[in-house]
């Protein structure tokens, strides 16, 4: 039941602010760490508010891993591991692996001679094609559509998603406490014997997706040509969600690939919040999750982008209304100076008392919005700090270089406040524990945690360490990041409508 | 709770017999779920007419609240539209009579607290959130600026250019587009429910506009108020009672009447050329909550448009791959009609396919009806996700609120489990017959004409919707 006057509520009651009860010591009597013997992380929270649990399954595997040739199979797998298992989704499973498998057989046919280099038998591919979607009808006949999922709804599952970042893969989702083990089943199920079927037509739907997010919109656009530009060398400089010719390329065989390579349980953490016990939830868990095969880490050896020393700029000539974007690069979440990364964040950018606000929105007045912030593409690896503002109409991306770039030479040169300092602090409290007060939001940043520092305190200990930092280290670290040489500049600059343009076809 | 069907475990046992060695979901047991009764929050009707909820939640050392006011941008004149967006926000930045709204910002920010004021189509809005221990601080600002607003012309300056800017940048987006102009077609285009701020209407704003808002509609009967957090009820009722019990009540409050204006069925094009995928929305009106039909459409929309295993999913994402956003079915609202409205997303060369798939879909509704298994299944994930309705206290009192507000029985989300359960497949069967007519649809395409697989006029005849921004006044046309 989906009641659209709830979002009116919304922005004043889901805001939850600072809790000083809610701090490591009163979290170590609600959770149970165990690592299972396959290397797999199992993390239990017990908040009994509600008979409802909320899990989240974190791999730690994203867009960064897709091969070479093969961007956007990461996310691609994620969709598979919605599509049913060996047991799930089918009429009869071995005649359709069979099936599948010839499936492949007859894409691979059809690749080679699609990419031929020279000579391409045009015949001969129309044939292969036919044989191609003749095999993907045939395999069709055993598939019940979308079983796995209608278990997950008809059992009460809320909010069923997950998401493919650049930096890992999280799948997610609600159930009624009474479903907690044939959640654990479905669960583990889906990462022990998935199964590639309806892969082709799932591709064609995440190439809408692509349409959707990229090609057709403005801001999609810009952030691709963007965040290209700004890595070369690193990883980051792939779409997470693929190139097109890689989207008509990769094969459920790739896929499948992708999957025995990178999800093997040590890079996978399950956390669980809600109304459960861990004396009686470990052993389901651990029963099983415990059955998914150990196997050795990939090699995961990246590129490390090397320092940036000229100015790099984007500009796209769109029909839509104009954006400014800069970017800076930085270490990763893991790097010393992360919590001041966060302060300046929180500085520049956090309500009406922030900078860029200020300076930008209420008294220069050529913005409607402007801020900076951490994590594009993402943070696992070094990243950029960007900035952007949205000109108010009359106002040119240049202006807003100019006064993005003044209030960047203020922290550079001048100490901020003490209230400045203080309001980060408090704000730094709220903020961490925003999420905590439900169980979709808890089992997020537990699992994050958990995987990122391999211990969930340290969600805790991100306080602590903002409450170190000094004035000293925002002017070193605005210094040190912020400057000329280490900046990638992305703007919308608006054109006109081709004459005529919109009014072609169709109607009459 | 509820197990699934025993013929379902069968079909499926005889169909994969290898597999009965290993674990089978079907047999994993599914204990009863322990009785949960939510805490309801404390009602208290002031003899000046306004309503009170209190709901305590001792979880978190927070007390968050909103005081719900009718009249919303339904009432704005229709030479002022974006009048109620644009009070909403100079209502908290105008600050009060006493403290600008910079001032407030850094009051609040101190403390971590935030004090915002919003704008709707039935309500305006003052919602806080604080630390309990700043409670009495940030309470003080909330009853300054409910008693006290000053809507300070430069707020409303920053606000309108705000405005405008939102203006220029709407038809960005397709999505965005499809979404307004739908609503359009639903409501008609200048209808209360669907009309948009223009350059010319938010430029007419004024300051005593928003005075006299807040003179016409911000009195003790005409709000509710929530507040939910860690705070003794008894103690919060002696506060509230004494900052609002001396306010006088005002004019009583008289409901909208809207007629609607919805377009005639048919094709609406909205050409536009930077983009490879089509915005398609087929549009007609829907019904209110009150409708004994609602429980029915409930079940209808949950099997045939929402979620993975809906009909419009399994048919046109799974089986067809012809887009990633797809779904809909029959809205419904508290006090008026929803919006009938299937979309769905697919590249400019499958567009006329998509339309014809959903077509398809509605017709098939007809020959072959909703299943009684399809049924089974829309039911079982509404009723077993019901407890999700009333999982934390907060979300008990955001629902208690909004019957009060329209005025629904306080027991409403009871009798909607009742409604639901007692849904049977002739009842699908009436809702379907009652709402889903291909010939009755608005067809609206926001899409890259000269990409379509064929003409959209080749479906029949077309309206092209002319979404051209009307320039600022004393501007020329571009």
């Amino acid at each position: 039941m989906k009641h659209r006057t709830i979002q009116l509520f919304g922005v004043a009651l889901l805001f939850t602010a600072l809790a000083a009860a809610q701090d490591i010591a009163s979290f170590e009597k609600k959770i149970t760490v165990k690592k299972l013997d396959n290397g797999l992380t199992v993390l239990i929270c017990e908040r009994p508010e509600a008979p409802v649990f909320s899990f989240y399954t974190h791999v730690d595997a994203g867009s960064v891993q897709d091969p070479m040739g093969q961007t956007g199979l990461a996310h691609m797998f994620e969709h598979m591991a919605f599509k049913g298992t060996e047991a799930i989704g089918t009429t009869n499973y071995p005649a359709e692996k069979a099936a599948l498998e010839k499936v492949e057989t007859a894409y691979a046919a059809y690749l080679q001679e699609r990419d031929q280099p020279a000579k391409r038998d045009e015949a001969r591919l129309q044939e292969l094609k036919s044989a191609w979607q003749a095999a993907i009808k045939d395999a069709n006949q055993y598939v019940k559509s979308n079983e796995f999922t209608e278990i997950v709804e008809r059992n009460g599952g809320q909010d069923i998603n997950a998401s493919t970042t650049e930096d890992e893969t999280n799948y997610f989702y609600a159930l009624p406490a009474n479903r907690l083990e044939l959640w654990a089943y479905l669960e583990s199920e889906r990462f022990l014997h998935p199964v590639m079927r309806q892969f082709y037509d799932e591709r064609n739907v995440v190439i809408e997706e692509r349409r959707m997010r990229v090609d057709s919109n403005p801001i999609g656009r810009l952030l691709e040509q963007f965040t290209t530009a700004a890595f070369q060398a690193h990883s980051y400089h792939r779409p997470g969600i693929g190139w097109i010719s890689d989207l008509n390329s990769f094969s459920a065989t790739d896929a499948r690939k992708f999957f025995d390579t990178y999800y093997i349980p040590s890079n996978m953490v399950v956390t669980v919040v809600g109304d459960v016990k861990a004396a009686q939830a470990m052993p389901i868990l651990e029963k099983y999750f415990g059955r998914i095969p150990s196997h050795p880490k990939p090699d995961e050896r990246t590129t490390t982008e090397p320092p940036q020393n000229a100015e790099r700029r984007v500009v796209l000539h769109d029909m839509a209304q104009p954006i400014y974007l800069e970017g800076y690069h930085r270490p990763d979440y893991r790097g010393q100076d992360d919590a001041v990364y966060d302060a300046i964040a929180d500085l520049m950018s956090n309500g009406r008392t922030s900078r860029l606000y200020r300076a930008l929105v209420r008294d220069k007045k050529i913005a409607s919005d402007s801020a900076g912030f951490s994590g594009l593409p993402g943070n696992k690896y070094p990243h950029l700090f960007a900035f952007y503002a949205v000109p108010l109409p009359g106002h040119k991306p240049d202006e807003m270089a100019d006064a993005i770039h003044a209030e960047i030479e203020r922290i550079k040169k001048e100490d901020i406040s003490d209230d400045e300092l203080k309001m980060i602090k408090t704000r730094a409290k709220a903020n961490l524990l925003r999420g905590l007060g439900d169980n979709d939001g808890l089992s997020l940043q537990l699992g994050l945690f958990q995987a990122r520092f391999d211990d969930w305190r340290e969600l805790f200990r991100q306080v602590d360490k903002i409450e170190k930092v000094s004035k000293a280290d925002i002017r070193r670290v605005a210094n040190q990041t912020f400057v000329e040489t280490n900046r990638t500049v992305g703007i919308i600059e608006t054109i006109a409508p081709p004459a005529g343009g919109e009014q072609n076809g169709g109607a009459q | 709770m509820k197990r699934l069907p025993s013929i379902l475990i069968i079909m499926v046992a005889l169909a994969v017999p290898h597999l009965l060695a290993q674990t089978s979901w079907q047999q994993i047991p599914i204990p009863p779920l322990p009785a949960f009764h939510p805490q309801e929050p404390k009602r208290i009707e002031l003899p000046n007419g306004m309503v009170i909820f209190l709901q305590e939640d001792h979880e978190l050392p927070l007390i968050d609240g909103v005081a719900r006011i009718r009249g919303g941008s339904r009432r704005e004149p229709a030479d002022k539209v974006g009048l109620v967006d644009i009070y909403g926000e100079v209502w908290r930045t105008g600050g009060t009579k006493t403290q600008t709204g910079d001032q407030l910002d850094d009051y609040l920010e101190i403390r971590a607290a935030r004090v915002e004021t919003g704008g709707g189509g039935d309500s305006t809005s003052l919602g806080w959130s604080c630390l309990k221990a700043d409670f009495d601080d940030v309470f003080k600002v909330v009853m300054d600026l409910l008693q006290n607003p000053a809507f300070r012309d430069d707020k409303l300056d920053l606000a309108q250019h705000e405005a405008f800017d939102g203006i220029s940048r709407r038809n960005d987006d397709i999505g965005g587009i499809a979404a307004r102009e739908s609503v359009k077609l639903a409501y008609g285009a200048q209808n209360p429910y669907a009309r948009v701020p223009e350059y010319a209407t938010v430029s007419a704003i004024t300051r005593q506009d928003l005075e006299n808002w807040y003179q016409t509609y911000v009195h003790p009967n005409n709000i509710i108020v929530g507040v939910a957090g860690d705070f003794d009820s008894v103690a919060m009722e002696a506060k509230l009672r004494a900052a609002f019990g001396a306010w006088p009540k005002g004019p009583a409050w008289k409901k909208d009447d809207i007629p609607l204006q919805p377009a005639k069925p048919g094709y609406y094009l909205i050409p536009k050329t930077d983009v490879n995928q089509s915005a398609i929305r087929m549009i007609a009106p829907g019904t209110r909550r009150d409708d004994p039909d609602y429980f029915a459409i409930e079940v209808f929309n949950e099997a045939f448009g929402g979620g993975f295993s809906s009909r419009l999913f399994r048919d046109l994402r799974t089986g067809k791959g012809l887009a990633y956003s797809v779904g809909g079915g029959v809205g419904t609202a508290f006090d008026h009609p929803g919006v009938l409205r299937l979309s769905i997303g697919t590249k400019s060369q499958s567009t006329v396919e998509a339309i014809q798939g959903l077509y398809q879909e509605v017709d098939d509704l007809t020959t072959k009806p909703i299943t009684d298994d399809e049924i089974k299944r829309a039911k079982d994930s509404i009723l077993n996700s019901f407890v999700f309705n009333f999982d934390s206290p907060d979300k008990v009192l955001r629902e208690r609120m909004a019957y009060e507000f329209y005025g629904y029985p306080a027991d409403f989300l009871e009798r909607y489990r009742a409604g639901i359960e007692k849904v049977q497949p002739a009842d699908v069967k009436r809702v379907a017959a009652r709402f889903m007519h291909t010939d009755k649809l608005a067809v609206l395409v926001v899409g890259n004409t000269g990409e379509f697989d064929k003409p959209l006029s080749s479906l029949g005849p077309v309206t092209t919707v002319d979404i051209s921004i009307p320039p600022p006044p004393g501007e020329p046309v571009k």
